[in-house]
């Protein structure tokens, strides 16, 4: 009797242990792990097993011993995500998860800047946006300051300063009054990326010709085509001139060369001349012998 | 533009066990940052393209094929989805991705409209394969930053990452 009684407490003893050992078996994981840092796993209990690190973004598998503790060294998980920890033992699995996080250095930017090339004088006219990301590519989602610069051909600086939100952020910015080169700048810490943004004079503005007697032919030439901004419009834009007489049309296009167009037509007393160029209409002026 | 929109709808899928399976999806209105409005065309297609990016995710990893992942990703994503399919392949591991719910919304369509920001509360679960015998199936609830991108016919995931 005595002895059934040792023999059912030491068995109950046994049961209880395994209940400890269970309760306490669970692997000890961090919370979170920054991308590339060294991290521990502890397990409990005893006898080989096999630990599985798996998520979509990386996976590990590495044999230990239960009851040891499993050192990763840096740069062994690098890419930021969602892991499983796995335990595979003989007699049972453990299970836990934790998180790798982006580290929260920067070292990239994705800058996309638009358009590449624009007129002078629209509000708004250039936007940037831009993906933060740290040394592993893994996309920074902590909310960080970025510092937008547009660095204007005349000197003037625009400069807006955006917190990322999920790793992202975007700006806009006016083109200039001065045609040129602007320089787009995205900076973060000691990271930026710079892009070139073109900007090209608007359209004419004042478009203004005269007329004088060439021979049997009277001679239309324009004043330098300007945009409103005072930016002298590219050579090769179309000037139109056109010619009314009697109820018929005839109309001449010429490119822009040097900043003036012109053009000799047949100088019919009571003609009317007119110019444009694109949208833009310019004066007309009546041709009376 | 992207009206404001709750929409409950079912993506059919095959499950692991080769069964059919359905995740449930949610769209929350959109909560956009950036200047540009997005067409309710432009939303659906790439919430439509990017829960496809889930099928393609999970018979890549289950077959351990890079190659299946090229249809919805590009980019980080895809390079480091592949990285992991050779790391399973030498370690003679499978793992088994089938999602549950979806819970996504919109956060950034960039002005420039070349990429398309979504955040997705999603649930799934996770079959672990050592040589083909399974280790354990896992429940799983995680939060995930999706940067799409447009390619010629559709869009495409660039940046797939859980956050805490």
């Amino acid at each position: 009797m005595k002895a059934r009684m040792t023999f059912l407490l030491s068995g109950m003893a046994v049961v209880l242990m395994q209940l400890v050992f269970a309760e306490e078996g669970g692997l000890r994981l961090p919370k979170a792990v920054e991308a590339g840092d060294s991290f521990s796993i502890q397990s409990a209990g005893s006898g080989k097993a096999t630990l599985y690190i798996i998520g979509p973004e990386q996976v590990l598998k590495r044999d230990m011993q239960r009851g040891a503790t499993a050192l990763f060294p840096a740069g062994s998980l690098y890419n930021a995500g969602h892991y499983l920890a796995v335990l595979v033992g003989e007699s049972s699995t453990e299970t836990g998860s934790f998180e790798v996080v982006p580290s929260s250095k920067p070292a990239n930017l994705s800058f996309l800047a638009r358009p590449s090339r624009l007129q002078v004088g629209l509000h708004g006219g250039i936007t940037g946006a831009i993906y933060l990301f740290d040394a592993y590519h893994n996309l920074i989602v902590a909310p960080m300051p970025v510092s937008f610069e547009l660095s204007n051909p005349s000197g003037v600086v625009q400069k807006n300063i955006v917190v990322t939100r999920n790793g992202a952020a975007w700006t806009g910015m006016d083109s200039s009054a001065q045609q040129g080169i602007a320089r787009f700048v995205a900076r973060i810490g000691g990271v930026s990326s710079t892009r070139i943004v073109r900007q090209v004079p608007g359209d004419p503005c004042g478009l203004k010709m005269s007329a004088r007697q060439a021979g049997q032919k009277v001679q239309l030439a324009t004043e330098p085509v300007r945009d409103c901004n005072g930016n002298s419009v590219p050579d090769g834009t179309i000037v139109t001139f056109t010619a009314t007489y009697n109820g018929a049309q005839s109309t001449v296009d010429v490119p822009l060369k040097q900043g003036f167009a012109e053009v000799q037509m047949a100088a019919h007393s009571g003609a009317t001349f007119s110019v444009a160029s694109g949208v833009v209409l310019g004066n007309q002026i009546r041709w009376e012998r | 533009m992207l009206k404001s929109f709750l929409i409950f709808f079912l993506v059919f899928g095959t499950s692991p066990d080769g069964g059919s399976s359905q995740a449930t999806v949610r769209v929350e209105t959109a909560n956009l940052q950036g200047p540009r409005p997005l067409p309710e065309q432009t939303g659906r297609a790439a919430i439509r393209d990017y829960l496809q990016s889930w099928q393609s995710l999970r018979v890549a990893l289950e077959q351990n094929r890079a190659d299946l992942l090229d249809s919805s990703f590009v980019g980080t994503a895809k390079d480091k989805i592949s990285e992991t399919i050779q790391q399973q392949a030498v370690l003679g591991i499978r793992t088994r991705y089938q999602d549950r719910s979806h819970d996504i919304q919109i956060v950034l369509y960039s002005p420039e409209g070349l990429s398309i920001e979504l955040v997705d509360k999603v649930e799934y679960d996770v079959q672990l394969l050592d040589h083909d015998k399974v280790k354990t199936t896992q429940q799983v609830s995680a939060r995930y930053v999706i940067v799409l991108t447009p390619a010629e016919v559709r869009w495409r995931v660039r940046i797939f990452q859980a956050v805490s």
